[in-house]
């Protein structure tokens, strides 16, 4: 059986048929419910309302599945799609503990490459399972260079076990283990520069992506699927329980922090910098800021508050000039954030 | 056909005629030689099997989690510090029940620093749910290695192969391998029902509430107490196809008028054999030498049946539980408790960290236990001159 009937048969086998008018009233499907689509994270999990976690990784099955195989770092994704008897996966899924994702993804690869079999494995890890505890087994992961993409769901804490800061954390956003006080603005130390990194590991393909910019990123899934190596991708996913924001707020939340310039959306080919989600009018980081209590403290009378701010302003500005956010000059080819720009490389040429 | 092979080597023959699908493994003294092995028999094309030279044993057990959930044959080996980093792992491969093989090239654990053997590294994991069979020799560790292929793949529990660091993995012997055709005869492909399929995707290792953990480990125990038979079968299985057993769950020898029988596990089964042969004359009466193959599962009952009707029984441990003394005389105390005219129990630590156990502890165990002001647990071998006078 080829690739291309297995890959049909499968979406056939697992996949959402078009919904039909309705019964009793007639009523035409929506658009969205015309579509027939593979749903490889179902509805109906135990997500909190406006987990941006949940909706990258169906953002992300959507387009990877079906003929995948996932390993589940432990952390909020494992534990509201899958109290036992109940899983949301209609993927083959395994989650074993928190810091081995890479290293049990790596052995299922070796068994689809022992087996002739070719079954992409993805890695899934939140912030903490990524840029901390399991950063030994995903470095190793990519130097050995397994067939694996591996997904971070950033949502910049410890938030399954209820908001302890982690190297991911934002400089001076407060969490259980970085509350701000008399002596303390938060967080002390910088958020980890995990994709550069990464990048060090000259990989076929790195990049960060955005739930605000779904477009932007099921394109990078899709490109990353098609690579036969190790592939990277960070997807900031707002908390709104971590971060203090109002549920509906998800996406908006996530959107400034691309537009200010404190979450970069970038592409990286074998360690350089090949593409970028241009910003046309950088915001102010305060616009971003201020949507989220986790800050709350840094708009408050203390004189150390607009240090903070100006620290995280300059943050962005470094990642704007660094990786030329703004560009030259106007950009025609720019849409404002609906699709990424392609200014050079691989990436580029393949859109 | 016999070969001269040095233990590990021997070990990396015996995996590669199980042909996993996938091996992964960091190095640590002195599980060393068998992964160099291995690596050599693929580099060479004798051995095709996906080789992941990981960058811990952490991930070297992951790895090999990850591949046997996704239905490959996996293998790892380790030792010492190696073990107990992989510990969490460990746990996490017999609570999934995922079918897959391990040596435990035995070692001290640190600090102080060691890097020879005793069998601290096993014991630390010994609730992990894992199979653990120990070798009293080389060609005893190589069947054992075979048959846990089956065992594991027949059970869904995962089987670790203790063998004594450097006693056995370093030292040269003759050794009867099968040849491959033999082996493929004799143990079946793996056939995983549980493994990821895209086409019949289910979830592994889902969260689970105190409504069902109980179960979950009830289930885990009531496999372990039936892999007692699974394991004892298998023994007379491959004995009937290869004409040589390793000794089933447990093996008795020795004089069967003995009043008193010794409990021992790996190599220093050997070495109690030999003195035995050698220093019979010099010993306080005759002795029966129970061989403890199996150790997880424990087999309560045929330790039961090998020690009845004997005076003392004297159990070697090669770890210590400080605090409470030895480890393997501590079930076999609890296996005796209740038992009608239970033999008394004398428990000893030996050969710790690597200290040399000579032929001659045959005939000085045997004495010691005239010693009516012997205490129940001792540090056999320690020299207390060694120690200032608070510390004895």
């Amino acid at each position: 059986m080829s690739d291309e009937t297995r890959l049909t048969e499968l979406r056939q086998k697992f996949g959402r048929q078009p919904a039909a008018p309705d019964e009793t009233t007639g009523a035409e499907p929506t658009p969205r419910e015309a579509q027939p689509r593979f749903r490889g994270l179902e509805s109906g999990h135990r997500a909190c309302q406006g987990c941006g976690e949940a909706l990258a990784a169906r953002l992300v099955m959507e387009c990877a599945g079906p003929d995948v195989m996932v390993a589940n770092a432990t952390g909020c994704l494992e534990v509201f799609t899958t109290a036992w008897p109940e899983s949301a996966w209609r993927v083959p899924w395994a989650h074993s503990l928190f810091e081995n994702a890479a290293a049990v993804a790596s052995g299922m690869e070796a068994a689809m490459k022992a087996r002739g079999r070719n079954t992409k494995v993805l890695a899934f890890g939140g912030d903490g399972g990524t840029y901390d505890i399991g950063f030994q087994a995903l470095s190793g992961m990519l130097e050995r260079y397994h067939n694996v993409l591996y997904v971070c769901y950033d949502n910049e804490a410890y938030m399954n076990t209820g908001i302890q800061r982690s190297s991911s954390t934002p400089h001076a956003a407060t969490t259980t283990t970085s509350p701000a006080g008399r002596e303390r603005m938060g967080k002390r130390h910088l958020k980890k520069d995990l994709l550069s990194i990464i990048a060090a590991h000259h990989i076929p393909y790195a990049a960060s992506a955005s739930v605000a910019f779904p477009q932007d990123l099921q394109r990078k899934v899709r490109y990353a699927m098609g690579i036969d190596g190790p592939t990277f991708l960070v997807v900031h996913s707002p908390c709104p329980l971590g971060w203090r924001h109002e549920s509906r707020l998800t996406i908006n939340v996530a959107r400034r922090a691309v537009e200010c310039g404190l979450f970069p959306l970038v592409e990286l080919e074998r360690g350089s910098l090949t593409n970028v989600m241009p910003i046309r009018d950088q915001r102010p980081v305060t616009d971003y800021l201020q949507l989220q209590g986790r800050f709350a403290h840094l708009f408050g009378d203390d004189p150390r508050a607009q240090q903070k701010r100006d620290h995280l302003q300059a943050l962005a500005d470094y990642n704007v000039q660094v990786y030329g956010l703004t560009g030259a000059g106007p950009d025609p080819a720019d849409t404002g954030g609906a699709a990424a720009v392609g200014r050079s490389g691989v990436a580029a040429g393949r859109r | 056909m016999r070969e001269a092979l040095e233990g590990s080597q021997a070990i990396a023959r015996a995996v590669s005629l199980c042909e996993p699908d996938v091996v992964a493994a960091y190095p640590i003294t002195p599980q060393t030689h068998i992964v160099e092995n291995l690596s050599k028999l693929v580099a060479d094309g004798d051995l095709h099997t996906e080789f992941v030279s990981v960058e811990s044993e952490f991930s070297a057990a992951s790895v090999a989690l990850g591949a046997a959930a996704a239905g490959a044959r996996a293998y790892t080996a380790t030792a010492s510090q190696g073990v107990l980093l992989m510990a969490e792992v460990l746990f996490n491969i017999a609570g999934l029940r995922l079918p897959m093989v391990m040596t435990v090239a035995n070692r001290a654990v640190s600090a102080p620093l060691s890097i020879w053997n005793d069998h601290a590294d096993s014991m630390a994991v010994r609730d992990s749910g894992w199979i653990q069979l120990h070798a009293a020799s080389n060609q005893e560790a190589v069947d054992t290695t075979i048959q846990a292929f089956r065992i594991t793949q027949q059970t869904e529990l995962p089987v670790m192969v203790c063998m004594d660091g450097f006693i056995l993995t370093h030292t040269m012997e003759p050794i009867d391998l099968p040849s491959i055709d033999e082996v493929r005869a004799w143990l079946p492909p793996l056939e995983f029902d549980r493994q990821l399929d895209p086409e019949d995707p289910r979830s592994v290792g889902m969260l689970v509430t105190p409504d069902f953990f109980p179960e979950v480990r009830h289930s885990h125990h009531t496999a372990m107490r039936k892999s007692l038979e699974v394991i004892e079968t298998t023994d007379a299985d491959f004995a009937q196809a290869f004409g040589r057993a390793s000794g089933g769950l447990l093996t008795v020898e020795g004089d069967v008028t003995a009043r008193v029988g010794i409990v021992a596990m790996g190599s220093t089964v050997g070495t109690l054999q030999a003195g035995m042969a050698h220093y019979a004359a010099e010993a306080a009466g005759p002795a029966l030498l129970i061989k403890l193959r199996s150790y997880r599962p424990f087999p309560a009952r045929a330790l039961r049946d090998a020690v009845r009707g004997l005076d003392t029984v004297i159990v070697i441990d090669r770890a210590i539980s400080p605090g409470m003394g030895g480890i393997l005389g501590t079930e076999v105390a609890a296996v005796l408790a209740g038992m009608p005219d239970a033999p008394k129990l004398v428990n000893h630590a030996l050969g710790l960290g690597g200290r040399d156990i000579p032929e001659t502890i045959y005939s000085d165990l045997l004495a010691a236990i005239r010693d009516p002001d012997a205490p129940a647990f001792s540090v056999f071998d320690a020299d207390m001159e060694k120690l200032p006078p608070e510390d004895r």
